[in-house]
């Protein structure tokens, strides 16, 4: 355990505790299948100021959650998974920007979802849950925000599946924010992506713990589909040069023992991560979480044209992407980017050179902290 | 696009003469941008949009702090992004030289741009032309300054080469005008241009 000292440096929001949001009446969702309302966890950092301008959302990605910044108790061995981006004097500057970022509906940290208990029915939602979209979430932060009191966003920023919610966000309600900030993203995603998410998917079905969904009353979860799942996402979100780097061929033990244990340094850190995953996500959230990615496509209703699909766009857009980032590639970024200069949008792109793949959008890359932290410096509150 | 230095010994003086070939509220894509200054000014003083497109990521960040719009592009790559004649003026800066295929850039700064922008260093110029007839040796100037080996200048002309290149490619120049940065000379730079001429400007056009 690191010592009380470490926990909080200067920088760090400090200690912080979610809200929640409910909403009473029923939505229909963009499946044309309704809940009878929902809750949404979110937290909150900074102050947000008399004109109500300084709001920033920020919008996480598959795994993530409200918990961005900060920790919930001095002891907490990590903080939130934005820790190193949000907070005073980062590039999302608590001291300028009232940061907001909420639970993604049908997530498992605390908002509406699967493990949720359906007071129908006094039991979880489990498959009973229907399926949300990147709309549907960034419907839900809509109303959120209306609960605060926020117009306008200052900015709305996100990584990976959050930059989609970024673009939905822009496309939805072109006059509700000015700026907006989409990393390691894309428009919708690939034949390959779509592969990974559905052997993902199986993994997880394919478990007999995962009982149809059904896991919630029994000691038994898919505990091995949840982590099977996660493995093959960590492969995707690392790049091959980042894992030549990070463990080579190296083997735990120094040598062969010609079985099946985890021999080489990468197959344990895979079984590490599945298996920690594994403990504190929901698989029929994660489930739905790869179909909101899958599904996403907002060029789909402007036949596939993505900038008919932006023309009402008036945020300035910064995008950032990564050479070594194969599972939201450069050229995915780029179709964001053409399809706004097509139609004269105010846009700004760059293309950063790292090689940790997806994972960088997370991590401390000076020139990407130093673009994101000039970009929204320019911003004005 | 080679990361060296690029020359601006005139503090930009070329920029006085791209700002008055500029119409008003145009939408400018600015090839090469720097650090946003040039088109940072346009916006001010023209109302314009655009964009800038750079590759060196000083350079890009300082656009972005200074709230220019820029694309991390390689324009040595084309334009194939940008829409025929969908920006009022396309300019490129003293980097024309630096590219591997400027003949194919010409063409796509007329096939984007309504009028195209051009300024490049001449290699006419009769300084260059002494040095390399007095000393032998390839000419090193204030618009030159690189040795042989380290210059990010792999096709420099002169203006008549650059005029020749317009002509077999139907690109119409529709205003020239020839710096120097010794001002005193301006008349004679203006009467043997490819000779006193340091710093080429020509407004271009698609002949159709």
């Amino acid at each position: 355990m690191p010592s009380k000292e470490s926990k909080t440096t200067p920088e760090s929001v400090g200690i912080v505790s979610p809200s929640y949001f409910t909403v009473e009446e029923t939505i229909t969702l963009a499946s044309q299948q309704t809940l009878d309302g929902y809750t949404i966890a979110y937290e909150t950092y900074g102050t947000l100021n008399e004109n109500k301008s300084n709001a920033l959302l920020i919008c996480h990605a598959l795994s993530g959650n409200h918990h961005v910044a900060g920790r919930h108790t001095p002891n907490d061995a990590k903080p939130g998974w934005w820790d190193n981006f949000v907070g005073p004097g980062k590039p999302i500057d608590t001291d300028k920007f009232f940061v907001v970022c909420s639970n993604n509906l049908g997530g498992c940290h605390g908002s509406t979802g699967p493990n949720t208990v359906n007071l129908k029915t006094s039991l979880p939602y489990g498959p009973e849950f229907p399926i949300v979209t990147v709309e549907d979430w960034v419907n839900s932060q809509a109303r959120l925000a209306d609960h605060l009191g926020i117009e306008q966003w200052a900015a709305v920023v996100g990584g990976s599946i959050g930059g989609m919610q970024v673009l939905q966000w822009s496309i939805a309600y072109p006059d509700r924010l000015r700026n907006a900030v989409m990393i390691a993203s894309a428009p919708k995603i690939s034949a390959q992506n779509i592969a990974f998410n559905e052997v993902a998917r199986q993994a997880i079905m394919r478990d007999p713990g995962f009982n149809g969904g059904h896991f919630y009353s029994s000691k038994d979860y898919p505990k091995q589909g949840l982590t099977l799942a996660r493995m093959l996402g960590h492969i995707t979100y690392l790049s091959d040069d980042v894992m030549r780097l990070k463990f080579g061929r190296e083997l735990r033990e120094g040598k062969l023992n010609f079985d099946f244990s985890a021999e080489f340094q990468v197959e344990s850190y895979l079984r590490y991560q599945g298996e920690t995953f594994s403990e504190h996500f929901d698989a029929n959230t994660y489930l739905l979480m790869t179909k909101a990615l899958d599904y996403f496509d907002p060029a789909a209703a402007h036949n596939h044209d993505l900038s008919l699909a932006l023309q009402h766009i008036k945020a300035k857009f910064l995008l950032v992407s990564f050479t070594s980032d194969w599972r939201f590639s450069p050229e995915r970024s780029e179709e964001v980017v053409d399809a706004l200069l097509k139609t004269n949008k105010a846009v700004s792109y760059a293309k950063i050179d790292a090689p940790q793949g997806h994972d960088s959008f997370l991590l401390d890359i000076p020139r990407y902290k130093n673009l994101l932290k000039a970009f929204l410096q320019q911003v004005k509150v | 696009m080679n990361k060296a230095p690029s020359p601006h010994p005139f503090n930009r003086f070329d920029f006085d003469i791209i700002r008055q070939w500029t119409p008003k509220n145009a939408h400018v894509l600015d090839l090469g941008c720097g650090d946003g200054t040039l088109l940072k000014g346009l916006f001010n003083s023209h109302n314009a949009t655009g964009y800038g497109l750079e590759t060196d990521e000083d350079k890009l960040q300082a656009c972005v702090e200074s709230g220019v719009p820029v694309i991390e592009q390689n324009i040595d790559n084309g334009l194939d992004n940008f829409q025929d004649q969908s920006f009022d003026t396309v300019i490129i800066t003293q980097s024309i030289q630096e590219l591997s295929n400027p003949r194919f850039l010409l063409e796509e700064i007329v096939r984007v741009g309504k009028q195209g922008i051009v300024t490049f260093p001449n290699f006419g110029y009769w300084r260059n032309r002494w040095m390399l007839a007095t000393q032998g040796r390839m000419p090193e100037s204030e618009t030159i300054p690189h040795k042989w080996y380290s210059t990010p200048n792999i096709h420099l002309c002169t203006c008549i080469d650059f005029e020749m290149l317009c002509k077999e490619n139907n690109i119409k120049i529709t205003a020239k005008k020839m710096i120097s940065h010794d001002k005193r000379f301006d008349w004679a730079t203006q009467r043997w241009p490819n000779l006193f001429g340091e710093l080429a400007l020509y407004k271009i056009e698609s002949n159709g």
